[in-house]
């Protein structure tokens, strides 16, 4: 059907799709629970922000399940040596996400005070701490990662927890972090009306700018610091995949070598800058629907500048750089690809099918007097 | 070499995951049909007792779905985290049945979990109706999926060793799909778990009338659940997966351990009801034997063979003794690929590569590899018989137990007169936590018998793990342990609260112990 190297780069355009996928659908509702304990000042407040995702949260963090699942498929020693790397990260993102399904679904259960308290900030958790750690996943890929493998490929990270905080990752974070949670806000505007709706378009101005800010420092930061890796052996895209196989450096501003080479991959951070500015300006003028899709343009954009910089590197190993992870030698076998290419070209738009359904299903502003009439079935 | 101390905390950081996440898997799957039953039931009778039947059963299901949910994404992401080799090893495989499940069942089921409960006045009933079907649907379908990715790990099929790439690569995506060991697992353990949400709801029920209160609410949720409950236990008993255990040599070994047979008997091959098994000697001490019927239940025929662990045993040894020539011809070639006689040499024992792999767990080289240690590595292959022949056991006996429960439970459903069976009651009461036994039970039976592998005959679990520090892993233990005991606390909590509010919880007006609130009664 396809051949090796036309599927070794759908698949990473078929990871990115997912990324952009999860930042869409499971950032509206985490930044709708970063904004939680303080777009909401009391109960009833608060139950209408849960309830704007009530109804959905749980489909959207199918995205980030599968997220994880493609990898495992398509990307294997990505799956293994990052989420083992990266360890202590991993957890912090797991056990954050426990705050979630038992958050939502608990919380409206018991009539009391402190016990919902506790569950508001078990959802502010589980919404604020997943973004910013992608966030300084992506800053660390960026910078390369301290890790080898044996001659049978076992692979070993050599760095710590702590190193992975370090400014430009935490730069990276905050970029996660306030996209995630200007996302979110315009979702709960979009959903809510009067004194919610109009924290929520604050919270969205404050954050949408934090957001542009924190990108574009951190796109100074790569231009003028010391980033980047290229391969200097001859790459043969179609061969077997054997990460031992290749000689990488690193080199000063070889993540802006793509942008260089091909231009035209300049529309991918024009498309943040304008995603973003545009969804500013929508919100300020209250057309939420519209800021909604500009947010996640936006959101497309600056995933895809990250990936576009990186392209053909996954995860660069900063102590050993040849054995640095690519699109090319990290991935499944041609046959398993193609397979997962089937299977994902199949079901992708049946899921959007009743993902919109259900959306338009619950269409509508979520409103106190709806919270009153459903008190023993709302969250 | 790996330490056996992170070996064995990441083994058991896994398994205490995995037995977490069982707690809830089971009651979803099963409760997930009686939803159904009972909507369909509304929706043709049109009678408001069976919505309220669907809502207050679902609320029970919805507090437990939350955290099967939770304790679902840690194993999503386990593999990566702490079995990197594995992971890398065989994920060519292994990961494509966990995305497929993400992509064609968890999505399914986790959106349409959202329109159930949200959905009941926005939709038609017969457009809520769907969503309850698709919801069940895909839970488990998900489960599927997830056996089919677990069935390969006790019958490898459909993949070989590729020295270039180092790893496991599919050959046979429908051979892995249609492994008749995760098809046989498949109907085994969905049974299972419809067996667990009869048992919920028909417990529950009986407590109501053992106490007298909403009693047409109960007898009702009990006759439901009596039918749906003996129906599942029979197919769990009767399409019990002993059936796949004859296929594969994981499956006969673990056959041969539960079933302590040490020698291998003329067929059909007879059941030792209960034994003592003496490792040492490998013979049992004292057993009750009936000659004939093992061989029947193995094998479905009165002719075919099933190996005891001795020839299983002297079998293995030689495949470690060949295993240890293909370690010793992978490393020629993944020095120098061009070697073509290493090469042909290496394709003839490959299929025995994961038998030399075992002794990594004693040697760094194969140079330094002796005929004892050898044998040793054969014996490593036989999982321990005591622990397996007694949980298996303590499971099939539960199981008998349960149908007999089910079968008056329905005998007395159909005479109408079962709420004036105290005894019956008080036992349906009592017997709630037996298919989470039996269920754990299941699991231990299929997963320490298939030790020392992770995917049987190819990559020994010690080989499996992620190098982390042992420190990590006692942090990351605890983490788990602590976190997931807490939020079980707190389900118990609720579970226990709403189960004794009863359907007045939902505030409807109808029930007795109603939700407080004037405004409750609007529906």
């Amino acid at each position: 059907m396809f051949d090796y190297e036309t599927l070794k780069v759908i698949w990473w355009l078929l990871v990115g799709v997912l990324l952009v996928g999860f930042a869409i659908m499971d950032g509206h509702d985490m930044g709708v629970g970063t904004l939680l304990p303080f777009a909401g000042r009391n109960d009833e407040e608060r139950r209408v922000i849960i309830n704007t995702v009530g109804p959905h949260w749980d489909g959207n963090q199918v995205w980030f399940i599968t997220g994880g699942g493609a990898i495992f498929a398509a990307w294997p020693l990505v799956y293994a040596t990052a989420f083992s790397g990266f360890y202590w990260a991993m957890l912090a993102v797991l056990w954050a996400l426990f705050f979630r399904p038992v958050g939502f679904d608990y919380r409206s259960k018991i009539h009391n005070a402190t016990w919902r308290s506790v569950w508001d900030w078990g959802l502010f958790v589980g919404g604020a701490v997943p973004p910013l750690i992608f966030g300084v996943a992506f800053g660390n890929l960026l910078q390369g990662v301290p890790f080898h493998f044996d001659s049978t490929l076992v692979p070993y990270y050599t760095g710590s927890f702590w190193q992975l905080l370090n400014p430009f990752a935490l730069l990276a974070g905050v970029v996660g972090s306030a996209m995630i949670t200007a996302h979110g806000a315009i979702y709960l505007a979009h959903r809510t009306e009067g004194d919610i709706q109009r924290r929520a378009r604050g919270a969205a101005l404050i954050a949408g700018l934090i957001t542009l800010a924190a990108f574009s420092a951190a796109g100074s930061w790569l231009a003028l610091g010391d980033f980047g890796y290229a391969i200097t052996s001859s790459v043969d895209a179609g061969a077997l995949p054997n990460p031992l196989a290749k000689q990488v450096v690193q080199q000063s501003g070889a993540w802006f070598a793509n942008y260089r080479s091909t231009p035209l991959t300049m529309a991918v951070p024009a498309l943040a800058y304008a995603g973003m500015v545009a969804a500013l300006l929508l919100i300020a003028r209250g057309r939420t629907l519209s800021a909604f899709v500009a947010s996640s343009l936006a959101m497309t954009g600056i995933i895809g500048t990250a990936g576009v910089a990186m392209f053909p590197f996954v995860m660069p190993s900063s102590t050993v750089p040849g054995a640095s992870l690519t699109v090319w030698d990290a991935v499944s076998s041609q046959r398993t690809l193609g397979i997962m290419f089937w299977a994902t070209l199949i079901f992708m738009p049946v899921i959007v099918l009743y993902t919109s359904w259900a959306y338009r299903v619950m269409a509508g502003k979520v409103t106190t007097a709806w919270i009153r009439e459903n008190e023993h079935s709302a969250y | 070499m790996v330490s056996e101390q992170l070996v064995d905390l990441s083994r058991l950081q896994f398994a205490a995951t995995a037995m977490y996440h069982f707690l809830f898997v089971p009651l979803t799957l099963g409760m997930v049909w009686l939803l159904v039953i009972m909507e369909s039931a509304y929706v043709m009778t049109g009678k408001v007792i069976y919505k309220d039947m669907t809502r207050y059963w679902g609320k029970l299901f919805g507090i437990n779905f939350a955290l099967g949910v939770t304790t679902g994404i840690t194993l999503e992401f386990q593999f990566g985290t702490n079995w990197a080799y594995y992971s890398h090893y065989v994920g060519d495989i292994f990961g494509a049945p966990l995305a497929i499940e993400g992509l064609m069942a968890f999505f399914l089921e986790s959106t349409m979990i959202g329109l159930f409960f949200f959905g009941w006045d926005r939709l038609s009933r017969r457009q809520h109706l769907l969503v309850t079907l698709l919801m069940a649907i895909g839970t488990n379908l998900s489960a599927l999926w997830i056996l089919i990715a677990n069935g390969w790990m006790q019958n490898p099929v459909g993949a070989e060793f590729s020295f270039e790439t180092m790893r496991m690569e599919l050959t046979d995506f429908w051979a892995v799909v249609f492994n008749p060991d995760a098809q046989a697992k498949f109907v085994h353990t969905v049974s299972a778990g419809y067996v667990t949400g009869a048992m919920f709801v028909l417990s529950i029920s009986s407590w109501y009338l053992l106490r007298g209160r909403d009693v047409e609410f109960a007898k009702r949720s009990f006759r439901i659940a009596a039918a749906f409950g003996f129906a599942s236990v029979c197919s769990v008993i009767v399409l019990g997966d002993e059936s796949g255990y004859t296929v594969g040599e994981a499956q006969q070994t673990k056959l041969a351990a539960m079933e302590a047979m040490w020698d291998t008997e003329a067929a059909p091959a007879g059941f030792n009801v209960i034994a003592v098994p003496n490792e040492a000697d490998m013979k049992n001490d004292w057993a009750l034997h009936i000659p004939y019927v093992m061989g029947l239940i193995g094998t479905r025929s009165l002719d075919k063979e099933l190996p005891g662990l001795k020839d299983i045993l002297a079998h293995n040894r030689t495949r470690v003794e060949s295993g240890v020539a293909a370690v010793k011809l992978l490393e020629t070639l993944r020095a120098d690929p061009q070697d073509v006689a290493a090469r042909e040499a290496f394709d003839r024992v490959k299929a025995d590569l994961g038998f030399g792999l075992l002794l990594k767990k004693y040697v760094r080289s194969m140079d330094e590899v002796t005929p004892e240690l050898m044998d040793r590595a054969a014996r490593d292959t036989l999982p321990r018989v005591t622990p397996l022949f007694w949980t298996f056991r303590i499971m099939v006996a539960l199981g008998f137990a349960m149908l007999a429960l089910f079968g008056l439970a329905l005998w007395y459903s159909v005479k109408g007169d079962f709420a004036q069976r105290p005894w019956l009651l008080r036992w349906a009461l009592w017997f709630l936590p037996m298919p989470w036994i039996a269920s754990e039970l299941g699991w231990f039976v299929a997963e320490y018998g298939r030790q020392p592998w992770t995917i049987y005959g190819v990559l020994p679990t010690h080989l499996s793990v992620s190098t982390l520090s042992v420190d990590s892993l006692y942090g990351s233990l605890a983490g788990f342990v602590g976190f997931y005991t807490v939020l079980l606390v707190v389900e118990m909590y609720l579970m226990v609260k709403f189960a004794r509010q009863g359907p007045g919880s939902l505030g409807t007006g109808r029930y007795e112990h109603e939700a407080s609130h004037a405004h409750a009664v609007h529906a």
